[in-house]
């Protein structure tokens, strides 16, 4: 097991290296010149040359990666274009509002995608199945940008349900001031007793989230979908038939349990792909996310932001690989002995 | 005598025709069937079928073809959905319906693309990581490991702030982000090809090694892949449309449907046309897409799911 523990880190450590020379390479490389870039169109030679020595960018390039992952090492992401923050403290700022609304909508799509997933095998071949998987390539296939505008226009320009900006009503900043511990803010209302807060920092919760949720819920549907059916001809399932349980607890209880693991593997992806949707929702719905701040980034042609938010997503993805995989090895001994 | 016979030469009298369940109808039938038993895969055919048409004649389908490129009506703009406008028209006053028709000439042709420049780049390096195994493996893979810890759309974004904004950029930005699932696929399937016996024989027989990979290994490796681009291609339209949302890819009177649910955020409390049309139009391409690729999924490979 620390065999196969040390191989599985120094493995992501490697990916995790490899993906900084790779935002280095993007950064640094592709763009003709990025002292120019960097203080814009009406500079002059003498400023350039400043910014150039300032950055470093007239040492060899080996040297440059160098000092480039020293500074990812040491906390120093580079400083942010638009905002003239350190990258590094400005998605620490924003990480928290985004993680809400992305594990909210992982939430969502677990808690509907499963049981629906669980329908579609247990009815496999029948309308409901094909009705059902229909929906599930609804979900991967939509735009949700475009999910999102549909969703205000729905619920807050016709129907009048719920709001559409930000995180709460900001009236309710001087009304109920919220003290802020955790950075999130539903947590924050639960645990200081602020009511007004958490019952309207739900409700602007809940479009962004179905809208990032979409994706997911598709993918969950046809992920529990396969995998059921995968299992369903196993010899253990097989024989749960033949102790006489109903068809209905062979498919919800034995075969689900059995699907769990590849659903948990994909939900590990799913959360890397939601976090990038956020790019395209959060400023739709004002949310003061990282997915704002990427969009705002990228509107501004803000490299250092850009690649830091890619080192971020990247990291979270292996993170999570890693967890899921130390995970199932830990229940499952075929694994670590391969 | 087969049922099948039987069926068919019911009322005409004739002898039938002995051992004709070969016959050259039997395939196109059994494809008939197929369909009917995968009414999915029909309306997603059917629907990618109708895409393709509006996209070839575009010139003629369109009501407006000069909307699509750089004409403006500057007393017609943000006219609601009419008999000779159906889908209304934009900011600047061009008829949605003909733009939504053009748009099938960018973000399906730059999925194709994609897909063309991955197969180009990821096949060679997986048949050579898959056949050689070794170092060159070890190498390659751990390359695509790299690529393949950033989700593709974050990858293609990155790629695509630093290029100039354009579709060429937008498939460029998309082709460097998705090949690396190839290499994989095609590496998988190379390194079991490799240790068959035809393989090993042709090897035995002195074939130089470079033809062995192409002409023995290549051709029986590459059936997932095609499996693969055919679930890929809704995928890549969907990041495509997303890319060109965020103001990366085409830029104004290109009719790029990504582009027209940017430009008509603006105006969607009070003029819901503008961004509704554009936006069913990804949705419904991206689907008819998804539909087709599950039906091929199934049909050649029922076994091999790479979900994501």
């Amino acid at each position: 097991m620390i065999k196969y523990l040390a191989r599985r880190l120094g493995l992501a450590a490697l990916v995790v290296a490899g993906v900084v020379v790779l935002t280095f390479f993007i950064a640094r490389v592709i763009p003709g010149d990025p002292a120019a870039s960097w203080v814009g169109p009406h500079a002059t030679a003498a400023q350039i040359a400043a910014v150039r020595t300032e950055l470093g960018l007239d040492k060899p390039l080996v040297v440059q990666i160098f000092d480039y992952f020293g500074g990812i090492l040491s906390g120093n992401w580079g400083v942010s274009i638009h905002t003239h923050q350190a990258v590094l403290s400005d998605i620490a700022l924003r990480l928290p509002a985004s993680l809400e609304l992305v594990v909210t909508a992982l939430v969502i799509a677990v808690v509907v995608g499963v049981p629906l997933g669980v329908i579609s095998a247990y009815r496999k071949g029948r309308l409901s199945d094909q009705a059902l998987r229909t929906l599930a390539v609804f979900g991967v296939s939509m735009p949700v940008f475009w999910l999102a505008l549909i969703l205000q226009m729905v619920f807050f320009q016709q129907l009048h349900l719920l709001p559409v900006a930000g995180e709460y009503d900001p009236e309710l900043q001087y009304s109920s001031p919220l003290m802020s511990y955790t950075g999130f803010t539903p947590i924050d209302a639960l645990f200081t007793g602020n009511w007004p807060v958490l019952g309207s920092s739900i409700s602007h919760l809940i479009l962004p989230a179905f809208a990032v949720a979409a994706y997911p819920i598709g993918v969950v549907m046809r992920m529990v979908r396969a995998s059921i059916l995968e299992v369903s001809g196993d010899a253990h399932i097989q024989m749960v038939r033949a102790l006489g349980f109903s068809e209905r607890s062979v498919f919800g209880r034995f075969a689900l349990r059995l699907a769990w693991s590849p659903i948990i593997q994909v939900l590990a992806l799913v959360f890397a792909y939601a976090l990038v949707n956020t790019f395209l929702v959060e400023s739709i719905f004002n949310w003061p996310g990282i997915g704002s701040y990427a969009a705002a980034a990228i509107t501004s042609l803000d490299t250092p932001a850009i690649m830091g938010i890619t080192l971020l997503v990247a990291v979270v993805y292996v993170l999570a690989n890693l967890l899921v995989d130390l995970l199932q090895a830990a229940l499952d001994p075929r694994i670590r002995l391969k | 005598m087969s049922r099948l016979n039987r069926v068919t030469n019911a009322g005409q009298g004739s002898e039938p025709r002995g051992g004709s369940a070969f016959g050259p109808t039997s395939a196109g039938r059994r494809a008939v069937r197929w369909m009917r038993e995968n009414p999915l895969f029909a309306f997603g055919a059917a629907i990618v079928m109708i895409v393709v048409i509006f996209g070839v004649l575009a010139p003629f389908l369109a009501p407006f073809p000069d909307d699509a490129s750089t004409a403006t009506h500057p007393f017609e703009t943000l006219v609601a959905p009419s008999a000779e406008h159906l889908f209304g028209t934009d900011q600047v006053g061009r008829d949605i319906l003909s733009r939504v028709i053009y748009g099938i000439r960018i973000s399906p042709v730059i999925a194709a693309a994609v897909i063309a420049s991955s197969c180009i780049i990821g096949i060679p390096l997986g048949l050579l990581a898959g056949h050689f195994g070794g170092v060159i493996d070890e190498v390659i893979m751990r390359i695509t490991d790299i690529f393949l810890a950033v989700p593709a759309l974050l990858l293609a974004l990155a790629f695509a702030v630093v290029l100039p904004p354009s579709p060429y950029s937008t498939m460029i930005a998309i082709g460097i982000a998705w090949w690396p699932w190839y290499a994989r696929l095609v590496r998988g399937e190379a390194k079991s090809v490799t240790t068959r016996r035809y393989v090993e024989n042709a090897r035995i027989l002195g074939l130089p090694r470079w033809r062995v990979m192409f002409r023995h290994v290549l051709p029986n490796s590459v059936t997932p892949v095609i499996v693969q681009a055919s679930l890929d291609f809704g995928g890549i339209i969907l990041t495509a449309a997303s890319l060109s949302f965020l103001g990366l890819g085409a830029q104004d009177p290109t009719p790029d449907w990504g582009l027209m649910v940017n430009q008509g955020q603006g105006y969607f409390a009070t003029q819901w046309w503008v961004v509704t049309f554009p936006g069913l139009a990804i949705l419904i391409t991206a689907l008819a897409f998804n539909l087709l690729g599950d039906g091929i999924h199934e049909r050649l490979d029922p076994r091999r799911v790479v979900s994501r």
